[in-house]
């Protein structure tokens, strides 16, 4: 029976076409908006979590806190060799490693760019960064302890033709008007930072930059992953005392693999429920769309409603037929909005992969998403469809023949 | 002959406005097993308004109506459907099919909501359109089809649950005499083959010699009756 009442549905709705579609608009538009968000939202998830399985979890992050200071004085605190001797000597800390960054001009034959150096630091230290941040050479070799004015390329530089089309491995490029000799490229990472950079050893950047002490950030990896937290508090204290800074004015962070998830997580979480509260508010609007085009049809097919009683229809029977042809209104134009929801966060995919060079953004799709969205969107239309099919279902027979 | 349907003192009184107007008047009533009533009476005089009454479709001011032992005002609105889906089948002035359906499914309908199988239900509608002769055009919308075609759609189609009354509601009111005819003689034909009851309200005394008893309903009471 049930079967039959969806027939006939499909059957009323294709009958009235334009009016179909015009509420199906109404709906598939929300519903395509709140599956590209999920679908977004959870290929973003995946993409941190690969990010972090990549890192690990037994490493701490130790950034500066920027805009710390007197107000006026413009002071921003950095780290220095010393901060990383105090991380180095905490116990449970198995490695750490300090980068030191810079902004530079680098010229290659005619072509002029400005690049984010990186300051890579020698021996053990080389690997660890090397394996948090996955850096594989894919042409030339890696950095040696003995070199001085070598440098990689990241695999953006060459790709993109930052520093034109014919730069290769054994090249010389001036970087800050200092010549240095291409030993390697990098592989692509997928982090756009790392990507378009180039690295030097860490010794050649502090005398080029003349930056004798400064560290921008410090990476410490412990032995022990359970007592992570422990180890990041330790480290905390032990960096107070050393900067003779109190409790809560900290001017540094120190950041714990579970911390970063959390804000990356915080962030989403916001931006989520910010546009899915506009997407729900899309969907209400298509709700009513469905429900008018139903208290429409209501009216429309009165006789029609009498002419179900009088042969037999109960109540319950008109109540469905039109609960059910409001839900298929519904579902249809979910499955529109689910289609063009999932073509929408892989076009934005597509876009942040080949236009950003990042693989953070990414498409999600799961079929229980796919089912989800279409059981969810036929249950809305039959929510909004509820009303008038009552309406319906509670016509005299009589009146109703007569078209009242 | 068994009752089968008894009207006793039914009064129907419709509000128009202020004005109170008494449709029905006291109005008694018998149809039998079997037999083929005619209702006959000048427009107003509460045919549609009685008959209506005879289908379960509406239900009496004042009085008492018994289908088979159920006092149908007792009933609720579903068990008053499953009675008129049951044991009841129309055939109306306007033909009343389902445009968006075709003929077939049309006649299907009834089944649907007695919840009969699809394979007896299929089996039986092409059955039914092949008696009224309508066998080629199952799968034609009523829109396809002509009028006396569409009534005898509507006469396969009061039949799909087997009912035991036929209510024919100026069936041939919106046909020429000649399509008329033929729908009469189906009527007819139910009557004497299958032994149907059968109801038929009109205002054509043309069309009342059909019928083995008329009854003349005039400001919603009989004034006469006759007996063939």
């Amino acid at each position: 029976m049930l079967r039959d009442y969806f027939r006939f549905a499909l059957g009323t709705l294709s009958h009235r076409k334009l009016r179909s579609w015009l509420t199906m608009i109404g709906i598939f538009i929300g519903i395509a908006a709140v599956v590209a968000l999920i679908s977004l939202g959870k290929g973003f998830e995946q993409a941190i979590n690969r990010e972090f399985e990549k890192i690990g979890t037994d490493k701490l992050i130790i950034l500066p806190k920027t805009g710390v200071g007197a107000p006026g004085t413009n002071a921003v605190a950095e780290l220095t060799e010393d901060d990383l001797d105090i991380v180095k000597r905490v116990s449970g800390i198995e490695n750490t490693a300090g980068f030191v960054f810079a902004n530079s001009k680098v010229e290659f034959d005619d072509n002029i760019g400005f690049f984010f150096i990186i300051g890579l630091p020698e021996g053990d230290e080389r690997d660890l960064v090397a394996e948090l941040q996955s850096l594989n050479i894919r042409e030339g070799r890696n950095l040696r302890d003995n070199d001085r004015f070598s440098a990689l390329l990241g695999s953006g530089v060459v790709d993109k033709e930052l520093l034109g089309k014919n730069i290769n491995v054994r090249d010389k490029i001036k970087i800050n008007s200092h010549e240095f000799t291409i030993v390697g490229i990098l592989e692509k990472t997928g982090d756009p930072g790392w990507d378009g950079s180039i690295s030097i050893p860490e010794e050649t950047l502090r005398e080029v930059f003349n930056e004798p002490d400064k560290l921008d950030e410090i990476i410490a990896k412990v032995a022990n992953v359970e007592n992570i937290n422990i180890i990041a508090d330790k480290i905390k204290s032990d960096l107070r005392r050393s900067r003779d800074v109190k409790k809560d004015e900290e001017d540094f962070d120190v950041q714990t693999p579970e911390q970063l998830l959390g804000s990356f997580g915080d962030i989403i979480g916001i931006v989520q429920s910010v546009l899915i509260g506009i997407a729900a508010i899309s969907l209400l609007v298509g709700g009513i769309g469905i429900a008018n085009t139903m208290y429409t049809a209501v009216v429309e097919r009165t006789k029609e409603i009498g002419i179900m009683k009088s042969i037999g229809a109960q109540n319950k029977d008109i109540l469905l037929i039109f609960v059910i042809e409001s839900g298929l209104l519904g579902a249809l134009g979910g499955l529109i909005g689910i289609a063009l929801g999932f073509g929408l966060s892989f076009a934005v995919e597509a876009v942040a992969k080949n236009v950003l060079g990042t693989n953070l953004i990414g498409a999600y799709f799961s079929y229980s998403l796919f089912f989800g969205a279409l059981m969810f969107s036929f249950l809305l239309g039959a929510v909004f469809g509820v009303m008038p099919a009552k309406q319906a279902a509670s016509l005299q027979p009589v009146d109703a023949l007569r078209g009242k | 002959m068994r009752q089968i349907i008894k009207l006793q003192d039914v009064w129907k009184t419709y509000k128009m406005g202020n004005i109170e107007v008494n449709a029905l008047q006291g109005l008694e009533l018998d149809v039998k097993e079997g037999e083929f009533l005619a209702i006959m009476g000048p427009s107003g005089s509460g045919k549609s308004t009685a008959v209506n009454m005879i289908g379960c479709l509406d239900v009496p001011t004042k009085g008492k109506i018994t289908l088979e032992q159920h006092d149908i005002s007792k009933l609720s609105e579903s068990e008053l459907a499953q009675i008129r889906g049951r044991k009841i089948g129309f055939i109306f002035q306007q033909f009343n099919l389902i445009p968006t359906l075709t003929a077939l499914e049309n006649v299907m309908l009834p089944m649907i909501f007695q919840g009969v199988d699809e394979e007896k239900r299929k089996e039986r509608a092409a059955m039914l359109l092949g008696l009224v002769e309508l066998g080629d055009r199952t799968n034609h919308k009523p829109t396809e089809l002509s009028g006396g075609q569409q009534q005898r759609v509507a006469i396969a189609r009061a039949l799909a649950n087997n009912p035991d009354v036929i209510i024919a509601d100026e069936p041939t009111g919106n046909l020429d005499s000649k399509t008329g005819a033929i729908v009469l003689d189906f009527l007819q034909k139910l009557h004497k083959k299958e032994r149907k009851t059968i109801v038929m309200v009109t205002h054509d005394a043309s069309l009342v010699k059909v019928a083995e008893r008329v009854e003349f309903l005039k400001d919603g009471k009989i004034v006469k009756s006759l007996r063939r």
